[in-house]
């Protein structure tokens, strides 16, 4: 089964997912960073590629892939980093970059890689979902890997229903209208989209702005759980990535 | 071959709309209305008026007596620089600006390079009294003061792009954040890029400039058809208005020229086309300029206009179907051209245009060819790099 199907049959409460890009803050801290937050009690983790143009992020998040970036990281070595890492860690992995990156390796042997470090789940942003079913949802099933989708405050009913059906995991909900790294603001829409999002019986995570534990409690109470990506990134330039998780719950 | 878009949003392989699902609602939006408001009457009739008696056109087609007496053949310039605002930029930012009052927006976004676009959108917005704010690279607002000044006398927002290497690529970035963040904006693109509708959007609003040339032909040459017709291309609007509706006829020969920067062979350079490989940039698939770990590499080139690391999608299934060469023109080259311009025919145009101008020296044409260089804007605000390398 695949973990990140696993975890939300164990657990529908409180899920931490935790976003740090690949690389970060040093070039071999990949893994180190994985046990750290695995013996933390996270549940989940997605791991960044980083990216020379990240469409979707905030600042904060572009700087992090850029000083990963001049570090030295690449896919392929991200992948070499990776190659032992479930003899240590057993929470699901999820890889989070943009399309780019992904069809410049190669589709398949990028899919093929993930299942052979043990990677359970994509979020790609910026492949959208008619083209990955028209295209590409037989690679990612022939692999075991999942697609993971996000829906967000702009999002219409009906569009909402079929992210869905289709999404592979849990779907993944943008807090609010804005790219990573902002605060949470809870007005009146912010609100109605939060009590229409707590109907989803689909496993689902809110990310995007999430930074404290008031904010991860709040949001905790609208859909199984939370991402915290920004946040802990700053916690992890400051050397208080532990300090960070354990005031978070 | 068919090189119009398809129903999905493809030229060929190329274009589709590669977007965050944060922007799927506008781009819906968008695709949903663009083709019923760019054909209804009100559109059109107001289109045409406003580039009839606001931008001032149409614009002419000048025959250059003493180039085509050097080049022994029959040049013609398409005088995009005479337009309002000194460039073709402004074909695009009017029809734009109706299909944003269309859908009720009252926030203009915008991305520039060196501010050519940037000025044409902000004076729209002071046009129709719109909010305007304009994404230009931090470095790019340090290079390009003048267009600075102007954006602001005009009433909008200028906000410089701090990320990334500070310039056209990284203000795009920074506008589709900000139509993230903010929604209900209307995002004014100004070239042939970014996600469907945007490309054929663009390409349709500055296809006037084909439209008139083969008007303007047959009161010159008794002909709709030149045998050449030479555009520069960055994004590449200007040179899809230009080959726009010359596509479908064999006979006319297309040629585009890109920014070489200091060689093709060089890492400083902005010729997508040629060295590019295929990939995903601002939601399209097109060409573009990336190392082997998928990572964008920034693009150089002495015009701000043509510094951009991809280019429209409809350039990258023109080159691949081989209905328009590309080639490339060097710092050196188009320098060298505008002076060749400025002293013969005493237009001074824009170093982008420069590009188009060089191809000149780079083909062979016969005594009574008929060839169509289009100058897309003005040289104005190069005026300080021509007094630097002239």
């Amino acid at each position: 089964m695949n973990r990140i199907d696993s975890l939300f049959q164990n657990k529908n409460q409180d899920i931490l997912s935790i976003y740090f890009p690949a690389g970060y803050p040093n070039l071999n801290d990949t893994v180190p960073n994985l046990e750290l937050l695995q013996k933390a009690g996270v549940d989940m983790v997605e791991i960044g590629i980083p990216f020379s143009d990240p469409l979707a992020d905030g600042s904060a998040i572009q700087a992090a892939a850029k000083k990963s970036l001049d570090n030295g990281m690449k896919l392929r070595l991200l992948f070499e980093q990776l190659k032992s890492v479930r003899k240590t860690v057993s929470m699901p992995l999820i890889l989070m970059g943009y399309w780019n990156t992904i069809y410049c390796y190669g589709l398949e042997n990028f899919l093929k890689d993930c299942q052979t470090v043990g990677i359970d789940g994509l979020i790609v942003p910026d492949l959208p979902l008619e083209e990955f079913e028209l295209h590409y949802k037989s690679e990612f099933e022939k692999y075991g890997i999942y697609n993971i989708l996000l829906a967000c405050p702009e999002t219409e009913e009906n569009r909402l229903q079929k992210l869905i059906s289709a999404t592979q995991g849990f779907l993944y909900l943008v807090s609010s209208s804005a790219t990573t790294g902002g605060s949470l603001k809870v007005n009146e829409k912010q609100q109605s989209y939060f009590d229409r999002i707590k109907q989803i019986e689909t496993p689902s995570l809110i990310g995007f702005g999430i930074n404290n534990k008031e904010s991860f409690k709040y949001t905790c109470e609208y859909a199984n759980g939370a991402i915290v990506g920004t946040a802990f990134i700053k916690a992890l330039k400051n050397n208080k990535a532990e300090g960070f998780i354990s005031e978070l719950r | 071959m068919n090189y119009q878009i398809d129903n999905k949003g493809f030229y060929g392989e190329f274009g589709g709309a590669y977007i965050p699902e944060l922007l799927r609602k506008n781009i819906d939006e968008l695709e949903n209305a663009y083709l019923d408001i760019l054909e209804s009457e009100d559109f059109k009739s107001e289109y045409a008026r406003l580039l009839d008696n606001y931008v001032g056109r149409p614009t002419p087609l000048t025959f250059a007596t003493n180039l085509s007496a050097k080049y022994q053949t029959q040049i013609y310039l398409k005088r995009e620089d005479l337009n309002h605002t000194g460039a073709h930029k402004i074909n695009n930012t009017i029809g734009q600006i109706l299909l944003a009052k269309h859908l009720g927006k009252k926030r203009i976004i915008a991305e520039t390079g060196a501010g050519q676009h940037g000025v044409a959108t902000a004076t729209v917005c002071a046009l129709f009294g719109l909010e305007c704010v304009v994404h230009m690279g931090a470095l790019d607002v340090e290079r390009q003061a003048p267009n600075v000044a102007r954006m602001q006398m005009l009433g909008a927002t200028v906000i410089p792009a701090t990320s990334g290497n500070q310039t056209l690529k990284d203000a795009t970035n920074e506008a589709i954040r900000d139509w993230i963040a903010n929604p209900h904006s209307f995002y004014l693109i100004g070239s042939v890029v970014g996600p469907h509708p945007y490309p054929d959007m663009v390409s349709r609003l500055q296809s006037i400039i084909s439209e008139e040339i083969k008007e303007q032909l047959v009161k010159e040459q008794d002909k709709q058809n030149p045998d050449c017709v030479i555009a520069c291309v960055g994004g590449g609007s200007n040179a899809a208005g230009a080959f726009y509706h010359f596509l479908d006829e064999k006979e006319v020969d297309l040629i585009a020229v890109e920014a070489a920067g200091k060689g093709i062979d060089t890492s400083e350079t902005a010729a997508t086309i040629t060295i590019g490989t295929t990939g995903f940039i601002h939601g399209s698939k097109t060409l573009l300029m990336q190392d082997d770990d998928g990572q964008i590499i920034e693009p150089y080139s002495i015009s701000a206009g043509l510094d951009y690391p991809g280019v429209g999608p409809i350039h990258a299934h023109l080159a691949k179907t081989g209905r328009v060469k590309y080639i490339s023109a060097t710092d050196e080259d188009a320098l060298k051209a505008a002076k060749v311009l400025a002293l013969n025919e005493g237009i001074i145009p824009a170093l982008e245009s420069a590009h188009a101008l060089a191809a000149l020296d780079k083909i062979q044409f016969k005594k009574d060819e008929v060839i169509v260089v289009i100058v897309s804007g003005r040289g104005d605000k190069d005026m300080e790099t021509y007094m630097n390398n002239l």
